[in-house]
């Protein structure tokens, strides 16, 4: 696996044929992150829509997947349905070491199947299965059977999709191995498009340890860091629920579509009241013994005479804001029953809850009605929301397969844009100021881990424009060669440059060693450089008018200052792109 | 003489620390497969996880069934591995009855000698090394 180029399987789904190739760039791209847009770069047709057939959908892993504990992480890229331009979604489970125990750096699939398929790799097999029998099947569905259709059990993962992503919706997600998602941006469908209902990676190759004896200490010292000290604490208690008190304390958690920035109901929803009456057990991404993955439990009388079920959800700060918080929902277990039919049509929680959310305000202001949603929405109605997912998630009319492109894309139908919570996309869960404002809209990803911006809003009550703009810009850089590893992001405190350096450097990589910092501005350029390529112009995205109308611990929002954050980011991302 | 268990198995998180340690520090290899304890969920991710490694059967059946003293039994269960007697013909696999033994695609066979170095790396202490009896079957000799 350590190797001074990049191995990689291009599979044409429309041919049935696989091809390795063998790519240039270890030294340059490093992997994850900056591979993925070295093979978009290849492989895209940046000027084609992203349901064109040939577009590549790119999974690729990076130089320490497998050597050392965290790096965890696969990057997706593709061109996303949802803005029509190229993105990254990552994502953990199996997925990265399974990739690597098939000796590939990066996966890319092009082509069509002529029928829904299943596509089979491992070290040594390639296989395209014809799975037409699973059309519209759910998530949790498919992948029982998928199980029991492949072989490596405990040493494979299983990507698939739902309904969702067959009816090309664009916050379709990608399913890996039931608790992780490749989620934002509709990776769903840009599979769904090309009739793959599911990938399955069997991680069955073995590569030699690396010949000295420092790698091994190494390896001990990084594993003592994220186990044995506080580092991780935050992951690996509450894990990231946490966050809500914290966010709701300074007027920075979104209530229902951020008609609210707190609410004393927090106590009923927050990361303590999940952990002692919903978290059933833990869950880890393969090589990461931090173990942040909380599934929880909601146990269901479905008859009178006491006749139950159960259901096992994975929930996380995201999806409580989503399908809580914006919601009104303030029950722990309805949040999770909303989140459970959200799995298992395969939509991402996070933009189908803040579209439910703007579905629902729009519904207050009589823009729509049942006549569109079928169900009666409003703040709070956990069961209205559980079947508007469900519709959501199957396009079930004209509406809902609007509103799956996008909540703009329905206000642009019915009115409503003012308080459309999108910020490039459906907003992430941090109302903690103009910083983060202006960072969601323009970056890469529209990920609030693109760049720390929530964590510099909190830090930052004074305006530094140029600081603020200096900060995101090099903050970025940072991340962009750790998702270039690839490393699990709540690593960060712990993988700092000279512990980078030194893995780096013991498993035989002295060349990405030595250049860390240049070569987390040269990707973040590449990628930057490749999204500009299929249409990115910071004009094109506006923030909504909610945004400005709200209440942080700071204040009110400042539009000017809002406004002077969003254009000079803009300018200087398009002037890293060299654009 | 210890021997590897798992009595806190259901608190198992997957995340394969274990296996990578043993394939890392006892067979100096980057591996899921290469090594003595195997770790796959029980039926899927929402059934939780087992873990695949030698039960240290007392006689073991591989040694029993390995042809050349590759594999032969250790005092209270278990096996000794010489590596260097193995002609990869795979009859420990067959004879494992938990497939505790795994063969690469070269014929090599990877199995658990009961060292202990993956106890440490579970973060939910899931392993424990257990003191067993070091009379060989004492049924047997009698």
């Amino acid at each position: 696996m350590i190797r001074d180029h990049f191995r990689v399987l291009v599979l044409n789904l429309s041919t049935g044929k696989g091809q390795i190739v063998q790519l240039d760039g270890r030294n340059t791209e490093a992997g994850g992150s900056g591979l993925a847009a070295l093979l978009f770069n290849k492989y895209g047709l940046p000027e084609r829509p992203w349901n064109d057939a040939e577009q590549p959908v790119i999974f690729a892993i990076g130089p320490l997947t497998g050597y050392f504990p965290l790096m965890s992480k696969t990057v997706c890229s593709f061109k996303s349905p949802y803005h029509n331009q190229y993105t990254e979604s990552h994502a953990g489970g199996r997925s990265a070491l399974s990739l690597c125990f098939a000796n590939l750096d990066a996966l890319v699939i092009t082509g069509k199947a002529e029928r829904l398929c299943c596509v089979n790799v491992s070290s040594r097999s390639i296989a395209i299965k014809d799975v037409s029998f699973m059309k519209g099947m759910e998530v949790d569905e498919s992948g029982k059977i998928l199980r029991s259709m492949s072989t490596g059990s405990g040493h494979r993962t299983i990507l698939r999709i739902g309904p969702a992503g067959e009816s090309g919706a664009a916050m379709a997600n990608i399913n890996v191995d039931t608790y992780r998602h490749f989620g934002r941006l509709g990776g769903g469908a840009a599979l769904g498009v090309k009739n793959c209902k599911a990938i399955i990676i069997h991680g069955d190759a073995i590569f030699p340890q690396p010949d000295n004896k420092e790698y091994a200490k190494l390896f001990a010292k990084v594993y003592q860091q994220v186990t044995a000290t506080d580092m991780m604490k935050k992951y690996h208690n509450l894990g990231t629920p946490a966050n809500l008190q914290g966010l709701d304390d300074i007027q920075s958690l979104p209530w229902r579509n951020l008609q609210a920035t707190s609410d004393p109901a927090i106590s009923q929803i927050n990361g303590e009241r999940f952990a002692t009456d919903n978290l059933l057990r833990n869950s880890a991404c393969s090589g990461c013994p931090v173990g942040c993955i909380h599934v929880g439990c909601v146990r269901e009388m479905f008859d009178a005479d006491h006749r139950y079920t159960f259901k096992q959800v994975a929930y996380d700060y995201e999806m409580i804001f989503s399908l809580g918080t914006m919601l009104g929902v303030t029950e722990t277990r309805s949040v999770l029953n909303i989140l459970d039919v959200m799995e298992k049509v395969g939509l991402d929680a996070i933009s189908g809850g803040v579209a439910l959310a703007w579905a629902t305000e729009a519904t207050e202001k009589e823009l729509i009605s049942e006549k569109e949603t079928t169900v009666k929405l409003s703040f709070g109605e956990a069961e209205a929301y559980q079947q508007a997912s469900e519709m959501l998630g199957n396009g079930a009319n004209d509406f809902y397969r609007l509103l799956g492109q996008g909540s703009l894309k329905a206000a642009a139908e019915y009115g409503g844009a003012d308080f459309a919570c999108v910020l490039g996309q459906e907003m992430a869960g941090y109302a903690t100021g103009e910083v983060f404002f202006a960072a969601q809209s323009l970056g890469f990803r529209h990920s609030h881990l693109d760049s720390g911006a929530y964590s510099y809003d909190q830090k930052h009550s004074d305006q530094d424009i140029t600081g603020a703009v200096d900060f995101l810009i090099s903050d970025e850089a940072g991340r962009a060669f750790m998702t270039s590893m690839v490393s699990c992001l709540f690593a960060r405190g712990v993988y700092k440059n000279e512990l980078l350096a030194d893995c780096l450097n013991s498993v035989g990589y002295p060349e990405l060693a030595a250049g860390i910092d240049p070569i987390g501005i040269h990707i973040q350029k590449l990628r930057w450089q490749t999204r500009i390529a299929t249409g990115f112009i910071p004009e094109g995205i506006t923030i909504p008018k909610r945004f400005f109308k709200i209440k942080t611990w700071k204040g009110a929002i400042d539009p000017h200052y809002l406004n002077a954050l969003k254009s000079e980011y803009g300018k200087a991302i398009m002037n890293l792109a060299g654009a | 003489m210890k021997k590897l268990t798992a009595p806190r198995i259901d608190r198992c998180i997957g995340c394969h620390s274990c296996s990578l340690a043993c394939a890392r520090l006892v067979h100096k290899q980057i591996s899921w497969d290469t090594a003595g304890i195997r770790i796959k969920s029980s039926g899927g991710l929402t059934t939780g996880f087992k873990a695949n490694h030698c039960l240290a059967c007392d006689p073991a059946p591989c040694a029993d069934a390995c042809p050349t003293g590759a594999f032969s039994r250790r005092k209270g269960g278990g096996i000794i591995v010489k590596k260097k007697l193995c002609i990869n013909c795979g009859d420990c696999v067959a004879a494992c009855p938990i497939d505790a033994v795994f063969q690469d695609h070269s014929g090599a066979v990877y199995v658990c000698i009961h060292c202990g170095r993956c106890v440490e790396f579970c973060p939910h202490n899931c392993l424990e090394m257990e003191d067993v009896k070091t009379s060989i079957n004492a049924e047997e000799k009698t």
